[in-house]
């Protein structure tokens, strides 16, 4: 293919181009975080679990917290990037990638959280070895691992003709983007194999991501445990990790609009139409969570009002109403609003709230119910370590740097598919809004 | 094949905590130390759980109810663990395979008696403990979990023991230290497929009861007691 002229998305090849010394000093910080992670990491392989804050009967905490709210994050990218495509979401276009980077990364962190969590992190190939199909554990280890195949080939494919032109636009690194281009040359043919092959994994990238989510839920809901043995716990957890993941995506978009200066591509309205999505799932999450709690209170059983009460007005209350407020309250405020909601920072603003608004419904998952045994038992208040606490961080920053990484090594925002959408989306829209009204013709009946 | 099953009767249980410091020797079960204890880590495969029995405001009737592991005949930890690392024997034990138990710990967030335990750190026993460990029970590495096995070393000992007199096992020849302890004589075991053994014949007392029996697991420790609280639990 010859190096044809990108034109105004040359811009879009400006943060593979040039390195400034912000980028250094954020790789720099996220990089010394990540390290002090390591040092916590092999405090907790000398001396084990001791090291947490965790105890009878509270065996597990901040690690599978983060496991349940990483693997949530993960359904940002692909997921929503899949549903945009399929629905022929032109919008789309300048977002799905930065969506799809977020998933393939977090996941790694999220299966990372819970070999963390392990006694014997030496014997996680049993797993593989003497795997027991009945425990939903490992349920989650094939859906995860399906997740991963699926959502990497899945942001793969996009990239191919992007790399091409990176190939041949970048000749300092040509040998590193030769090899990813697998031969791209950008023909009539190619296209037409690449388009089928997108739509196809869009297709089954959407059920994937709905069992890794589910299973995920059934960790917990499978058990007999109070206010975890519930049959609504696999969509409350989808519609958790969607909420969650739209948020990530649009936090990660204003970072990359304003550290790249690609206002001209993350548009308000980009913004605008995902604070909708937000919208919408703000609402599903306040009606999944009230329908819980209600069914719980109403059938009043001791056991499970135990974990209720201790959650609405005990030990976990603060944390409770931190949750309803920074989950509901916060983004339906602004994102109800038309003229918060469509400016950048009240997206922002409600999408950081619920971040810590899902954390925190992820931990009060987790922590009130096994502090609740039903046998009467000495408890203790688990408060997560220092070394949770580093480790939680150091996930978060290797991400960032990780994420940072890669867009310093392909463009961020999708060259080919802008350019597919200036040069025929335009004219196909416009044809596509024709054959809907009477008189146009109908594609279906054909 | 035999049905090992454990009968405590509470309405002659003093709360002696005989059969807790019994199994602790014999188990090989490790001090958590005051500081491990403090954090809410100490290890112990029996231990006795506060009940109160009747409504608040009357006259207060406390029971210290020992709670070994249920040996359920549907056990809630077997199911979930990755690894096949609990499994459940063909005379009803619930074991644990300490060398390959990962330390996910999820059984003992799914056991609903929170009777499974962790071992949050290298045991150690201050000297000299240690020379007094038991050579029949092996001593679990950090990281993985453990629980009461109904001293399912006792009964291999007991098969030796038989197979070299040349009779059948006897009521009696295989018996877990905490009975084996109790001065109150508040503990049976024995065989609950034996029609005629002990345990068979107090199960069917109408003081009997099993903890948390609405669950469905099917516990093999059968609890006697007069109260009516039994339900309640």
């Amino acid at each position: 293919m010859e190096k044809f002229d990108l034109g105004e998305d040359a811009r879009l090849l400006g943060p593979i181009r040039k390195t400034g010394r912000g980028f250094w000093l954020f790789a720099g910080s996220m990089l010394a975080i990540g390290l002090w992670g390591l040092f916590a990491w092999s405090t907790q392989l000398r001396n084990g679990l001791s090291v947490t804050g965790l105890n009878v009967p509270v065996y597990w905490g901040l690690y599978i917290t983060n496991f349940v709210f990483f693997i949530g994050i993960s359904h940002a990218g692909t997921l929503i990037s899949a549903i945009l495509r399929l629905a022929n979401a032109e919008w789309r276009r300048s977002i799905t990638r930065a969506a799809e980077v977020i998933t393939v990364l977090v996941l790694f962190f999220g299966m990372g959280c819970v070999i963390l969590d392990l006694g014997r992190p030496d014997r996680v190939l049993n797993v593989l070895k003497h795997g027991n199909f009945t425990s939903p554990l490992l349920w989650d280890v094939c859906a995860v691992t399906a997740y991963l195949t699926a959502s990497t080939i899945y942001l793969f494919l996009p990239l191919i003709p992007d790399i091409a032109i990176l190939r041949d636009h970048m000749p300092e690194r040509r040998w590193f983007y030769r090899i990813l281009a697998i031969g791209w040359t950008g023909t009539a043919r190619q296209q037409k194999i690449l388009n089928r092959a997108i739509a196809g994994m869009a297709v089954i990238v959407i059920p994937i991501a709905v069992s890794v989510h589910t299973v995920v839920s059934w960790v917990f809901a499978m058990t007999v445990q109070p206010m975890w043995h519930s049959t609504i716990f696999g969509p409350y957890f989808v519609v958790g990790a969607i909420f969650s993941g739209i948020a990530a995506i649009i936090i990660a978009m204003a970072i990359i609009r304003k550290a790249y200066h690609l206002e001209e591509y993350l548009k308000q309205i980009h913004f605008s139409n995902l604070a909708l999505l937000l919208l919408v799932f703000t609402l599903l999450w306040f009606y999944f969570t009230f329908a819980e709690f209600l069914t719980t209170y109403y059938g009043a059983e001791p056991t499970h009002m135990s974990v209720f009460l201790s959650k609405t007005e005990g030990k976990f209350a603060p944390l409770f109403w931190t949750m309803v407020v920074t989950c509901f309250v916060i983004p339906f405020t602004l994102l109800a609003n038309s003229r918060t909601r469509n400016t950048v920072w009240g997206c922002v603003v409600a999408s950081i709230s619920i971040e810590i608004g899902m954390w925190l419904e992820r931990l009060l998952i987790v922590v009130p119910s096994l502090s609740n045994p039903r046998l009467p038992l000495t408890a203790t208040t688990y408060f997560p370590s220092w070394v949770e606490w580093s480790m939680f961080a150091a996930f978060v920053s290797i991400f960032m740097l990780l994420y940072g990484l890669f867009t310093k090594l392909f463009p961020v925002v999708s060259i080919w598919e802008i350019r597919e959408g200036r040069e025929h989306s335009v004219k196909e829209v416009t044809e596509r809004v024709e054959s809907y009204l009477p008189g146009g013709e109908d594609g279906h009946d054909a | 094949m035999a049905r090992w099953s454990m009968v405590i009767d509470l309405d002659r249980c003093t709360g002696c905590q005989a059969c807790v410091v019994a199994c602790q020797v014999e188990n090989n079960v490790p001090p958590a130390g005051a500081d491990q204890a403090a954090a809410g880590r100490t290890i112990s495969w029996m231990r006795l759980a506060p009940f109160q029995n009747g409504e608040h405001g009357t006259r207060p009737d406390l029971k210290l109810v020992p709670i070994p592991c249920m040996h359920c005949d549907h056990p809630p930890c077997i199911k979930v663990c990755p690894v096949k690392a609990t499994q459940i024997g063909e005379e009803g034990l619930v074991a644990q395979v300490y060398p390959r138990c990962i330390g996910c710990r999820y059984c003992t967030t799914a056991c609903p008696y929170t009777v499974r335990q962790f071992n949050w750190r290298r045991p150690e026993w201050p000297q000299p403990m240690e020379r007094g460990l038991s050579p029949d029970v092996s001593v679990r590495p950090r990281g993985v979990v453990e629980k009461c096995s109904f001293c399912h070393h006792r009964l291999q000992r007991a098969k030796d023991k038989v197979s070299a007199e040349n009779r059948p096992l006897r009521e009696g020849d295989y018996v877990p230290a905490c009975v084996e302890s109790c001065p109150a004589e508040a503990m049976v075991f024995g065989d609950l497929d034996d029609p005629r053994s002990n345990v068979t014949r107090l199960s069917q007392s109408p003081r009997a009861f099993r903890l948390l029996e609405e669950l469905g697991t099917e516990p093999k420790v059968i609890y006697l007691s007069k109260g009516e609280w039994g339900g309640e639990v």
